[in-house]
């Protein structure tokens, strides 16, 4: 049968600029360029390209343009290009589609359509240049109350439980060494050392080249158990407990064998070549009491010193699930929205499960409060953070920080081009090929990923004083500071926020 | 060497040290045994113990742990060298995702013994429960081991990964006279289970299979099962004197087909 499948992309090359130095054929991972040494001739595979643009930024001379096909099937408002393309995979393959990164349909996104206050005449507004102006936020369980004792100067009477200290709200997600380059997890660790934030290991482990940036790591406990080693709980600055995220919840995942390497291996502990299965859910966890065990037994395993988040999808049931994670025991929870980027899923569950962040966040902040207990951890957002906007509107619905995953990847050199799975990626960031990783310096990496936090930090002191205040903290519930546009009445009562003009 | 004197009444009997666990909370009785550890006590003797959760977890240190009474969840969870005996029963969760060392049960375990567990060894001499051995690993030189006496419940060795599970069936429930349960070594795509027992093909899960014995096998056998039999007075000529059956993985990458980039190479 004709394989009737049209080319997202096409390949523009000038051929009078072209100076046939083969750049392009070296640097294309997914073989788009071939050149015939003998018969001089050039062949363009079309339908290989994925648009990471890597061929046309490294081209010495500007020769190549990567275009959108012009060639589609007929329009159709139902059965769209994307939709058609599926099926036919699916009738050819008789599998699952597999595919990376974010949510791609056109869900609406309430980031979007929420709006900031700003101060006007009656209350003005700081000059964040002039006066100080306080991102630090503590993670972890705050005390009741707080006891002094007076004797030779004021002391602590209360014990606090262990804290994480961010210098801003922002972390770096759980992105797994295996799914993504040693390099990119260097980039990542060295910014949040630098900045004095954290980033997160995934399920990967901790490779030992991150062993110096181990305070500004936090390791991660998923259902696999990779890597999970008394030594690496004991190692790092805080424990995840990852029971699923936003990109696929409710699923596990297969690290194909083909890429346990052998490094990959000596870091999750696991033989070479062998699928790393993490099953759907923790075995020894089937019930808020059963997670409470697990909380407890690393925190008794690292004799109480390192807080101890859960991680989950926001779902629908968001609310008491988050109530009754904190009520086991966590310090955090932390929720992972329907846009959450991801180095692998399939389409079906990235695309069609689970809630926006914003109304998750809102959701739990009210829950928790309303029960009393909002102090007793920390709300921890991720999923489709874009922006210090993003971070402003999502600490203002009820959170205390925000993890970046994609994000942090486009500014260590990621073009979203979705093949993150195929373990080629062009940008040495998704990859494990030698080669390919030294595409990415971690020394430029970790300055750029520096620069976007320092960035977005700037930005939200500038939001602060706008706003006429001078700590994030008073931000954080402040949803008083939001107003909604174009949301029907049933979204503005779960996001807690008044329509614009009113 | 003083002892810390909590509520948990701290003694010594001979080259161990005794604590008195009745009443005393988990937290408690386990940051008694890390200081004792911690002072450089290698033999300790736990005395009335009731369901207390978490001895010995995260544990590294090459001591020599007793325990008289019903060790609670997660005995051993995360722990990396010390050897555990156990005088009674073990709750859920015993050497969950353990690195290294040795736990030895009298009696029987409840569900999930020996969760993805990486190294060491757990010998049960009673029946355990559901899902035990899940999700089992290996690595490099460490294969660990469970040997179970009597019976396992359903979902055996699910997700397993890598290691080395024994059932010996010495004992047979009345209500459920079989050696293992259903959706036996469901998803299997490492390590082996053997059964000394006949065990149908069709009683497997997804992506295990029956294999044969080869010498290697029989010379584990024999190892295994005769440390067994000496720690638990049993005559090793006799439980070896059966038919072994032998699962393994149908291959150690069962989901490589599953997704469509798979397919297209």
């Amino acid at each position: 049968m004709v394989r009737n499948f049209p080319p997202e992309f096409v390949v523009r090359v000038d051929r009078e600029a072209c100076i046939n130095c083969l750049r392009c054929v070296r640097e294309c991972p997914f073989g788009v360029h071939e050149y015939d040494r003998e018969k001089k001739l050039w062949k363009r595979h079309h339908e290989k390209c994925v648009a990471c643009l890597r061929c046309a930024y490294m081209c010495p001379v500007q020769a190549i343009s990567i275009e959108r096909s012009p060639m589609e099937y007929a329009p159709h408002p139902v059965w769209t290009n994307r939709v058609r393309k599926d099926i036919k995979t699916q009738a050819e393959t008789g599998a699952v589609i597999l595919t990376a990164m974010g949510n791609e349909l056109p869900y609406v996104s309430y980031f979007d359509r929420l709006v900031l206050d700003a101060c006007q005449v009656t209350n003005p507004s700081i000059d964040p240049l002039r006066e100080p102006m306080e991102l630090r936020t503590y993670i972890g369980r705050k005390p009741e109350k707080v006891e002094l004792e007076e004797d030779n100067g004021v002391r602590l009477k209360t014990k606090i439980a262990p804290n994480l200290k961010l210098e801003t709200p922002i972390m770096f997600a759980h992105m797994s060494y295996g799914s993504i380059s040693i390099e990119a997890h260097l980039s990542m660790a060295r910014a949040a050392k630098e900045v004095g934030t954290y980033m997160g290991t995934g399920e990967g482990g901790m490779h030992v080249e991150l062993y110096p940036y181990a305070d500004h790591i936090i390791t991660q406990v998923a259902s696999g158990r990779f890597a999970v080693h008394e030594e690496y709980l004991k190692r790092g600055a805080a424990i995840e407990i990852k029971i699923g995220q936003g990109a696929k919840p409710g699923i596990g995942g297969h690290l194909p064998g083909k890429k346990v390497t052998e490094e990959i291996s000596r870091t999750r502990m696991i033989p070479e070549g062998s699928d790393a299965i993490s099953p759907a859910p923790h075995h020894d966890i089937y019930s808020i009491e059963d997670l409470a065990r697990l909380i407890y037994a690393l925190k008794e395993a690292t004799r109480y010193k390192k807080p101890v988040f859960v991680k989950i999808a926001a779902v629908h049931n968001v609310a008491p699930i988050a109530v009754g994670i904190i009520r086991a025991g966590a310090d955090a929870v932390v929720i992972d929205g329907f846009r959450a980027g991801t180095g692998a899923a399939p389409q079906v569950h990235r695309d069609h499960h689970g809630i926006p962040i914003e109304a998750a966040i809102a959701s739990v902040d009210r829950r928790l409060r309303e029960e009393g207990i909002r102090h007793w951890g920390s709300i921890i957002a991720s999923g489709g953070i874009r922006s210090s906007a993003d971070v402003a509107k999502a600490i203002a619905l009820g959170a205390d920080a925000v993890y970046i995953g994609t994000a942090a990847l486009i500014a260590l050199g990621c073009t979203v081009c979705k093949k993150c799975y195929t373990g080629k990626c062009a940008w040495g960031i998704a990859t494990q090929d030698p080669e390919l990783r030294k595409r990415l310096d971690p020394e430029e990496g970790a300055r750029r990923a520096a620069n976007l936090l320092r960035a977005w930090s700037h930005e939200l002191k500038e939001i602060l004083g706008a706003l006429g205040l001078n700590s994030i903290e008073s931000l954080r519930s402040n949803r008083d500071r939001l107003r909604g546009v174009g949301l029907t009445e049933p979204e503005l009562r779960v996001l807690g926020v008044k329509p614009a003009g009113e | 060497m003083e002892i810390p004197l909590r509520k948990a009444k701290v003694s010594r009997e001979g080259e161990f040290v005794v604590v008195d666990a009745k009443g005393v909370h988990y937290r408690e009785l386990n940051e008694v045994i890390n200081e004792l550890v911690e002072k450089g006590e290698r033999k300790l003797r736990l005395i009335n113990v009731n369901g207390q959760r978490y001895i010995a977890d995260g544990l590294r240190c090459d001591c020599y742990i007793e325990i008289h009474g019903v060790a609670g969840d997660d005995l051993a969870a995360f722990a990396n060298g010390p050897t555990v005996v156990v005088f009674g029963d073990v709750q859920d969760g015993a050497g969950n995702t353990m690195n290294a060392g040795r736990i030895i049960v009298h009696g029987h375990g409840t569900d999930i013994i020996g969760h993805s567990m990486r190294g060491g060894k757990i010998f049960v001499r009673g029946h355990v429960g559901y899902r035990v051995g899940i999700h089992m690993k290996e690595y490099r030189e460490q294969v660990p081991v469970l040997v179970i006496g009597g019976t396992a419940g359903d979902f055996l060795g699910e997700y397993m990964a890598g290691g080395r599970i024994v059932v010996l069936g010495l004992e047979r429930l009345e209500t459920y006279p079989e050696i293992a349960g259903e959706w036996l070594a469901t998803g299997i795509h490492g390590g082996a289970i053997y059964l000394r027992d006949e065990v149908d093909e069709d009683r497997l899960g997804y992506g295990a299979k029956v294999e044969k014995l080869t010498h290697d096998d029989r010379r584990f056998l024999e190892a295994e099962v005769g440390e067994f039999c000496s720690i638990f007075s049993l005559n090793p000529e006799e439980v070896l004197n059966a038919e072994f059956t032998k699962v393994v993985p149908k291959s150690h990458r069962p989901f490589a087909d599953m997704y469509s980039d798979a397919k297209e190479g």
